[in-house]
């Protein structure tokens, strides 16, 4: 067992009809830390935070909580809460039965089960709606119920899947901010937090586990992962707005890049052997400039304070993301510019290629 | 147009609840006529000018020139709700079953045992009657009311597995996964979280079953003789070569009463969303 590890899988596998499910995913989780488990619909985050509950069973590998194996251990006797996408209580009872129910079937007492209740919904800000039925509670005041309940349980292991993902946007929000402020100052409980939203992620997770088909593509800090994406793929899975990725041919110390035509390479890529790379182009990295490619706006989308623009150039599609209101028009010619300083540089096999230690 | 839509919808509404209304108010003013009455007909008024007389009520329970059906009345509650509250038990730990836990013997499957349970209301009655009838003359149970109990349940059983079955496909199962979570095993789960919330179901099963074990009158006929009688056995039975019409529409709403009643206090349960907040 690691040294300060809570939950430790091992290898897990997991298959079903030929799809991929997990795929020898190996990692120990740390108590009194929140993971964000990220990745695109159909990843396995679903699958790994169900068999870390004992709801799926897995094919290979071995999951160990505190040390013991849990491989035997039925879900009704795992110590491991969950919150689900989907906002589910028990509709037969009030809100204030639910958050009780969990600690009720673990042999509290009636009349103490219904003080933790009591002071968990306060907690979530519904005090003054405990006597209402789930069917009574809007959506959001519903998974504050699930959530009341899941920490009632006061497992070592809370599993949030997707929990907000059913709110709308500005109710997301707030519920997202309630949770980080729930569970500030929590040295004992891991949680892990599954979404396919990188805002998310890094928002929120002290360390972020990126996923994709059933496997674990890296784990890192939130700053970590951004500067330092380790593949075109985590890349894209992190990035929102989406990353550009555009693939170049680098010869005697010029780029081409095939969309793009020649670019002389900045510094950071002075070393460059030739070969076939990828660059990664943060959408902020693009800007409109009196020189530079001329391209056509496909879609603009104006998002609060921030314009982010699919532009056409001629053979390829880039996206755009200036922070600041603009008007284009579907259709409008723009010449923009290349920012490449900040750029992630990949090699043919998807690679990212420290740059910056050539630097040093 | 507003005015002459209304007009054609309820002209339809109140002639179809007249004609399915109408042999009840029938039934219910030949109950209290005498013979003479129903068969010389009123001078003015059909249906409303008559001597009224509880001359048919009477003959129903021992009273003149009838049987008395008091007896018979009995039988059938006893027989169709001990045989309603057992299927209705076991069809639903049975639904309950089928719908959440996947059963392997051979080539068999869940799908497989619902259509088996199901297939018994497929079978034409008559295919049963033999092999019940033999059945329980080697059990001694021919013509008593455990023996009745007995095929009323394989009867209606296949009833309830089948409204709950669907019933419980219905409710969630992240319900059940969340009910582990918090600690339920299954059992616990059936009986804490997914029974409460069947109430629902449970009323229509049980309704159908008290319906259909009620009104069943071939088995009730066949599988009896003398000492044990059902009520739609006994009203058959009250007719003789002069149709006693005053006693057999007098049978006929007393016979419904219990239905109806049921219906009244079932009603209030069928219109409540059960599972609304269960999940979104």
């Amino acid at each position: 067992m690691t040294k300060g590890a809570m939950l430790e899988l091992s290898k897990l596998s997991r298959h079903r009809d030929g799809v991929v499910h997990l795929d020898g995913l190996t990692h120990h989780f740390e108590r009194g830390k929140l993971y964000t488990l990220l990745g695109p619909t159909g990843a396995g985050k679903t699958t790994l935070l169900r068999s870390i509950c004992g709801l799926e069973q897995v094919d290979s590998g071995v999951i160990t909580l505190q040390g013991q194996d849990l491989g035997k251990t039925p879900p009704w006797k795992r110590p491991i809460a969950m919150v689900y996408q989907q906002f589910i209580n028990y509709p037969h009872l009030t809100a204030l039965e639910n958050v009780a129910f969990p600690l009720i079937r673990s042999g509290t007492p009636k009349a103490q089960a219904r003080a933790r209740a009591q002071e968990l919904l306060q907690k979530v800000q519904l005090g003054h709606l405990t006597d209402r039925r789930p069917g009574a509670l809007s959506g959001g005041q519903q998974q504050r119920v699930a959530i009341a309940r899941a920490l009632a349980k006061n497992a070592p292991v809370l599993l949030l899947d997707e929990p907000f993902v059913n709110l709308d946007y500005k109710l997301r929000e707030e519920l997202r901010v309630e949770l980080v402020e729930l569970l500030a100052g929590n040295d004992q409980m891991t949680v892990i937090y599954a979404t396919t939203e990188p805002r998310e992620a890094l928002q929120l997770g002290d360390q972020v586990l990126v996923m994709d088909k059933g496997r674990l593509l890296q784990v890192s800090a939130p700053e970590a992962l951004f500067e330092a994406p380790c593949s075109v793929d985590v890349a894209q899975v992190t990035s929102d707005p989406p990353i550009n990725i555009l693939p170049f041919t680098q010869r005697d110390g010029v780029a081409c890049f095939p969309d793009l035509g020649d670019v002389a390479v900045p510094e950071w890529g002075a070393g460059l052997a030739d070969g076939s790379y990828f660059l990664g182009l943060r959408a902020g990295g693009l800007y409109p400039a009196a020189e530079g490619y001329s391209a056509i706006v496909r879609l603009a989308e104006v998002n609060g304070s921030e314009t982010l623009t699919f532009l056409d150039l001629g053979a390829t599609e880039l996206t755009m993301h200036e922070r600041e209101v603009r008007d284009h028009a579907i259709g409008d010619k723009l010449t923009v510019a290349i920012r490449t300083e900040d750029a992630l540089l990949f090699n043919a096999q998807g690679q990212l290629v420290d740059t910056r230690a050539k630097e040093g | 147009m507003r005015t002459v839509y209304l007009a054609i919808k309820y002209t339809a509404l109140l002639l179809w609840s007249s004609f399915v209304v109408f042999p009840f108010l029938w039934a219910f003013s030949t109950s209290f006529k005498t013979a003479n009455a129903v068969t010389s007909g009123p001078k003015w008024i059909p249906w409303l000018q008559f001597e009224p007389s509880l001359q048919g009520w009477r003959s129903l329970f021992g009273g003149v020139g009838g049987t008395d059906i008091s007896g018979p009345y009995l039988n059938s509650v006893i027989v169709t709700f001990s045989a309603s509250l057992i299927s209705l038990t076991l069809g639903t730990l049975a639904a309950y079953g089928l719908s959440r836990f996947q059963f392997r013997a051979g080539p068999i499957r869940n799908a497989d045992i619902t259509f088996f349970f199901i297939s018994q209301r497929i079978m034409p009655p008559i295919v049963l009657a033999i092999p019940f009838f033999l059945m329980l003359r080697q059990l001694g149970l021919l013509d008593s009311l455990a023996g009745l109990v007995l095929v009323y349940i394989a009867l209606l059983m296949p009833i309830a597995v089948w409204v709950m079955v669907d019933f419980f496909n219905n409710i969630p199962r992240e319900l059940d996964e969340m009910a582990w979570l918090d600690g339920c095993s299954p059992v616990t789960t059936f009986f804490r979280v997914i029974l409460p919330n069947s109430l629902p179901g449970l009323v229509v099963a049980g309704m159908f079953c008290v319906i259909f074990g009620w009104n069943d009158f071939f088995f009730a006929f066949t599988l009896t003789f003398t000492q044990t009688q059902l009520l739609p056995v006994a009203i058959v039975s009250l007719n003789s070569s002069v149709t006693p019409w005053w006693s057999l529409s007098a049978s006929a709403l007393i016979s419904i009463a219990p239905l109806v009643l049921l219906a009244f206090v079932v009603e209030r349960f069928l219109s409540r969303g059960g599972l609304a907040g269960a999940i979104r």
